[in-house]
């Protein structure tokens, strides 16, 4: 099996796990829930940490670093946005 | 590191995804799925970084440092009013970050080396077409989240634009017949331009999508914006051909679907309704003036209250903009203090997003058990004395199942009107977000109190505190 293929697959089974991994959310969490997921969407910092790998300043490179400064701020600012939301559930119990 | 190694780190990685976001849709576990996605979030970026082994870290250090402090920064200085604007702003970002990194990707191997060849060649064909997917994908999250957090704000309305669905169809095929360009060009500046016109060409197809869509639908739609940044990421992936990247991106984006879905159930509303824009589509809603309000002030409101049995509380996005929370459960602490019941409604999109109140009340640390959903609460109104409105409207509007025409017919609401007695606190009668008139005001048993919602609050409060105390 290709490279190709093995990406498809990946890709095929991993819908069918987000599709299936939730199913009942009480209304309560739906936007802490969309938050967490968002702050997860930033795993494309992943991607943009192989991009910004040499010194010089060419475009490529540039794109890469804003690439980094973007997705942390979508990460690190999403799941902590989420832990407040849902630290003042606590409090009520 | 061995390779095989750092593909069983990344499995770890993606198992910690997955459980957190599966026990995030349990309340009871929803901190702990959090902080376990954030670990496993740590972990495929802490991978990454000694994957690398021996490059140059200057860029990378500093993008990774200013990211967090600016992060940092956007949520401690957030109110709790603010957090569905800091959730769109977030997930424009991350669509911008994953075109960026396609985009960086296409100008390595297109635009520097000096023996040019198309994007297709250096690239492979999956990768450079995934790779403007990608840059679509993630520009049309931007613009169009950008635009969300706007009109969350109400600092920009509802449009329309003639004739949607064909500009709609024009900058899509416009997006990628650019990408085709862009990736089947050796020329290094004929591609430059086109990937210049994908971008510009998926710019206009966010705000297109979102701009006829009516405010109070935005959860909906940043809910599928967020979908989409997932998949823009899975896009990147490919592109990359970064298994971690794939996985995680398109777990996101199927469950933000579902996520969607759900929303649009809890609104009685099908997605396709939503994307059409159904509030700024609908009839043009009556709005012919008021009849016969009655209004009056908190004292003779507390004396209605003072001797009631049961009063429920209904706050609304009024509230959460007054930051009246504390002054709301002063009113219910010193209505305890007389005997009376006093119970929280909350509608499932109160505010400007589901479950807004419960973050808001949750704030005035008001008690979870006093706190009832909108079913639980429905069935009990018609026994109730006192219902107090704080700042909502469309969720308590009868229109909704009186008038089959109305933009919010169907929707369901708090039957708020079958309670005995009805006090709205609110600044004046303007219409909520959906723009269409209350008749609940105008009825015989609806009281107005006009103010701020937090001024009325507190005059309410003290006036019961001097009635507990006689």
């Amino acid at each position: 099996m290709g490279e190709v293929l093995v990406s498809l697959y990946v890709f095929t089974l991993a819908a069918f796990l987000g599709f299936e991994l939730i199913n009942k959310v009480p209304p309560t969490l739906h936007t802490p829930l969309m938050s967490g997921a968002n702050a997860m969407s930033g795993i494309t910092i992943v991607g943009a940490l192989t991009l910004a790998t040499v010194a010089d300043a060419r475009v490529s490179v540039l794109l890469g670093a804003l690439a980094i400064v973007l997705a942390t701020i979508n990460v690190v600012g999403g799941f902590l946005v989420t832990d407040r939301m849902l630290a003042t559930f606590r409090t009520r119990r | 590191m061995n390779a095989d190694l750092t593909a069983l780190v990344a499995l770890v990685s993606i198992a910690l995804f997955v459980i957190g976001l599966k026990r995030l849709s349990r309340i009871r576990t929803a901190r702990g799925g959090n902080a376990l996605m954030a670990g496993g979030m740590l972990l495929a970026v802490l991978l990454t970084l000694v994957e690398q082994g021996r490059v140059d870290w200057r860029w990378i250090v500093g993008g990774l440092t200013v990211g967090s402090a600016i992060g940092v920064l956007v949520v401690v200085r957030a109110q709790a009013t603010q957090m569905p604007e800091i959730v769109a702003r977030f997930n424009g970002l991350g669509g911008a970050s994953s075109a960026l990194v396609a985009l960086s990707l296409f100008w390595a191997a297109v635009v520097e080396p000096e023996r040019a060849d198309t994007a297709v060649v250096a690239l492979g064909l999956l990768a450079a077409l995934t790779g403007v997917l990608g840059i679509v994908i993630g520009v049309t999250t931007l613009s169009g989240s950008i635009l969300a957090e706007l009109k969350l704000r109400g600092t920009v309305g509802d449009g329309r634009i003639p004739a949607r669905s064909l500009v709609m169809a024009a900058a899509l095929v416009t997006a990628l017949g650019a990408g085709w360009v862009a990736v089947a060009s050796a020329d290094a500046a004929t591609a430059t331009l086109g990937m210049a016109g994908v971008v510009v060409a998926s710019l206009v197809v966010g705000v297109v999508l979102v701009v006829p869509i009516g405010g109070a639908d935005m959860p909906v739609v940043i809910s599928l914006l967020n979908s989409f940044s997932g998949l823009a990421a899975a896009a990147a992936g490919f592109a990359l051909s970064n298994a971690l990247l794939i996985i995680a991106g398109t777990v996101v984006g199927a469950a933000g679907l579902i996520l969607t879905q759900i929303m649009c159930v809890a609104m009685n509303r099908s997605l396709l309704n939503v994307m059409i824009g159904g509030f700024a589509a609908g009839v043009e809603a009556d709005t012919s003036d008021y009849v016969s309000i009655t209004s009056s002030d908190a004292e003779e409101a507390a004396m209605v209250m003072e001797i009631a049995e049961t009063v429920v509380i209904v706050p609304g996005y009024g509230l959460a903009q007054a930051r009246a929370q504390t002054a709301a459960y002063d009113v219910a602490k010193a209505l305890q203090q007389l005997g009376v019941d006093v119970r929280f409604a909350i509608h499932p999109v109160a505010g400007r997003m589901p479950g807004h109140m419960n973050v808001v009340l949750a704030e005035a640390e008001v008690p979870y058990d006093l706190l009832y959903e909108m079913d639980r609460i429905n069935q009990d109104l018609p026994q109730t004395d006192v219902v107090i409105v704080v700042g909502a409207n469309d969720v308590v509007n009868p229109a909704a199942h009186t008038q089959p025409s109305s933009p919010i017919a169907g929707m369901p609401i708090l039957d708020v009107a079958s309670a005995r007695r009805v006090f709205v606190i609110k600044r004046s009668l303007s219409p909520g977000y959906a723009g269409i008139k209350n008749e609940l005001f105008d009825m015989a048993n609806t009281t107005m109190l006009f103010g701020d919602a937090k001024a009325v609050l507190d005059d309410l409060a003290v006036e019961l505190q001097k009635a507990a105390k006689r």
